[in-house]
């Protein structure tokens, strides 16, 4: 009786392990901003290739690194990051190089190829996927939209309580350097410092600090009228039912977000990452990827326009990129030391 | 080998699988997140080391602290307020709600623990934001000439926890006032008490047990929170979960979140040496 219970968990076991592995085999995992999580996305690459995506949202580059180095070699197959932090990424040794002719890049925006960010040591590292800014999202029915055309403005007392900060610090400091003149590239600790007391001032005239739901509730629900950091990602996703909801591009300018897409170089299936690599940036996983469920932004191949509704490309004004891209400038880049100092400022700044 | 050795050895045999689930899971990563406390981080390195670096941060940076402030105060007004709230609830479905009752009354006051927690506390942002429910209300019937600020307040918090922990008060309150006889009452009556001295130096000290309970249980759960101040709170101040999440959501920084939590221990443990006395699970 007791052989054959044995022998029962014997084979009980075996099978596990060997479905276990056959189950790893084949799937493919991704750590990913929330808008690749969108099954719509995911759906016709799974479709297509008879495997199953998983993935695991994050949000920060720091906490996906910390991620990665908590995980055990290979359990990781794709990572998205943003476009500025790719070359760190590569240079650290965790993503593996892609070759030159994976992903044909001629159909794409120009300013977002940023081939400077994407390649380390003359190697490809990543393809930018998406973009977006980070500006000033608002509501045109209860607020002057010539105000949004001017920075300062936030500042002025006049929509005190009505302002939702975008809790990401990267972006806002960033914008808050912009309103005093401070290029996102001359960020040093120096003029992060310098930016304390408008940062304070910022918190005063806000009603809250929130994230990327929070923020787009609190503007769909009339909590706030203006949301700093936002942009056509909180708003183009609510265009139908919210029409009113609008972003501008201060004179000050704005923030350009990017993600792209890399392969790990510890992945056991990078084949298939690579695959993966070029739906989501083929025309139709751009399509998908840029009305993901999550969040909007546009799409980086230009030939994803095909795909999409006159009213799609309207909420992610299309038309207008020529004009934004000018005026826009890439995220900070901090490093170590610089990053902590921000977000101290950031900690600081919520407790007040 | 004697009797009573082989009952010891018997008795070591029934609590062996608890005592190595708790070494398992509770003291073994415990030790871990102590040692990690003592590291600290170089740019983005966890560099291990022995010194009391990350505590003394946490008592000198104001941010931190006024995190270990703001949890304090939160859970303190919270646990009275829900206190306050379900001891009466708790004494009219024990003693005013006919007996076969009162186990439908208990259910529906526990009714919304059915929903999920993010959910519930969703739920409250959209009814006390400033085109919510209640301010529509309010303003509907006159009350207010326009909406006032309680969403992304501390008092949106207080509201959230109050409402989520009124309900576990008034379990642990109700199960020890079943309990009571009603005798007590009557024998102070005989000898000349009114009702208040009654309910004052007689019932009330009775149902200790479970007010204690209750409010140990709502502090450990209310200063261990994340979720409630995160979507209430609206980020206008910190809490220590809040802290914690930072510090391994954004900054990699384990060593200082490990810090954080090993005092948010050390406040669970005062609160539950000073309500030690009463923590006996057979009297609630």
């Amino acid at each position: 009786m007791s052989y054959n219970l044995k022998s029962a968990l014997s084979v009980t076991a075996a099978f596990l392990m060997s479905t276990t592995a056959l189950y790893a085999a084949d799937d493919l995992n991704a750590l990913v901003w929330c808008d690749h999580t969108d099954p719509a996305l995911l759906q016709p690459f799974e479709e297509q290739h008879g495997v199953r995506v998983n993935v695991k949202e994050y949000e920060g580059t720091a906490a996906g690194f910390a991620i990665l180095d908590q995980s055990r070699t290979g359990d990781w197959d794709i990572m998205v990051i943003d476009t500025v932090d790719v070359a760190r990424g590569a240079e650290e040794g965790r993503f593996a190089s892609l070759p030159a002719d994976a992903v044909d890049t001629s159909s794409f925006f120009p300013e977002v190829v940023m081939a400077d960010n994407n390649t380390h040591d003359g190697q490809i590292y990543g393809v930018t996927e998406k973009f977006g800014y980070n500006t000033i999202a608002f509501n045109s029915s209860k607020v002057d939209a010539g105000d949004m055309e001017d920075m300062s403005n936030l500042w002025s007392g006049k929509y005190d309580g009505r302002i939702a900060v975008y809790d990401y610090y990267l972006p806002v400091l960033g914008l808050i350097g912009l309103e005093q003149g401070i290029a996102t590239s001359d960020l040093d600790a120096a003029a992060v410092e310098r930016l304390r007391d408008r940062t304070y001032g910022l918190k005063s005239a806000a009603l809250q600090v929130s994230d990327v739901v929070a923020s787009q509730t609190a503007l769909a629900t009339g909590e706030v009228d203006i949301l700093i950091g936002g942009g056509e990602w909180v708003t183009a996703v609510l265009s139908a039912e919210n029409p009113e909801l609008d972003w501008s591009v201060p004179a000050e300018g704005a923030l350009r977000w990017s993600q792209s897409v890399t392969m790990l170089e510890s992945s056991e299936n990078q084949e298939l990452a690579l695959e993966f690599i070029k739906y989501i940036t083929g025309p139709e996983g751009q399509a998908r990827l840029a009305t993901s469920s999550c969040y909007w932004g546009m799409p980086a191949n230009s030939a994803a326009g095909r795909e999409l509704t006159d009213a799609e490309k309207a909420a992610l004004r299309w038309d207008q990129q020529a004009d934004y891209l000018i005026r826009t400038q890439l995220y900070p880049t901090p490093d170590a030391d610089l990053d902590l100092a921000m977000q101290d400022l950031w900690t600081d700044m919520l407790q007040q | 080998m004697s009797i009573e050795q082989q009952e010891k050895r018997r008795a070591l045999g029934f609590v062996a699988p608890a005592l190595l689930w708790t070494c398992a899971f509770f003291l073994v990563p415990f030790a871990v997140m102590v040692l990690l406390s003592l590291a600290h981080l170089e740019g983005r390195e966890i560099i291990q080391s022995y010194d009391l670096g990350n505590y003394l941060k946490i008592f000198t940076e104001p941010s931190l602290f006024k995190g270990i402030v703001v949890s304090l105060e939160i859970t303190l007004i919270v646990t009275i307020i829900s206190v306050l709230l379900a001891w009466p609830l708790a004494w009219i479905i024990a003693t005013q709600v006919p007996e076969k009752y009162q186990r439908l009354a208990i259910m529906l006051a526990v009714l919304p623990f059915w929903t999920s927690y993010v959910v519930r506390s969703y739920s409250w942002a959209l009814v006390l934001g400033q085109q919510g429910v209640l301010m529509q209300m309010l303003m509907g019937i006159g009350f207010l000439d326009e909406p006032i600020q309680i969403m992304a307040t501390r008092g949106a918090t207080v509201i959230g926890f109050v409402h989520f922990f009124v309900m576990l008060l008034t379990l642990t309150i109700y199960s020890n006032l079943i309990q009571l006889s009603p005798n007590y009452a009557r024998a102070a009556a005989d000898l000349g008490a009114s009702g208040w001295n009654t309910f004052r130096l007689v019932i009330l000290p009775l149902t200790l047990p479970g007010i204690m309970t209750g409010a140990f249980l709502t502090f450990v759960l209310c200063i261990g929170d994340y979720i409630t101040p995160q979507i209430l709170g609206g980020n206008n101040e910190l809490t220590m979960p809040q802290l914690i999440m930072l510090q391994l959501g954004r900054r990699g920084d384990f060593p200082m979140a490990s810090a954080l939590s090993v005092i948010l221990m050390l406040l669970v443990t005062l609160a539950y040496a000073a309500t030690a006395r009463w923590l006996k699970m057979e009297r609630v």
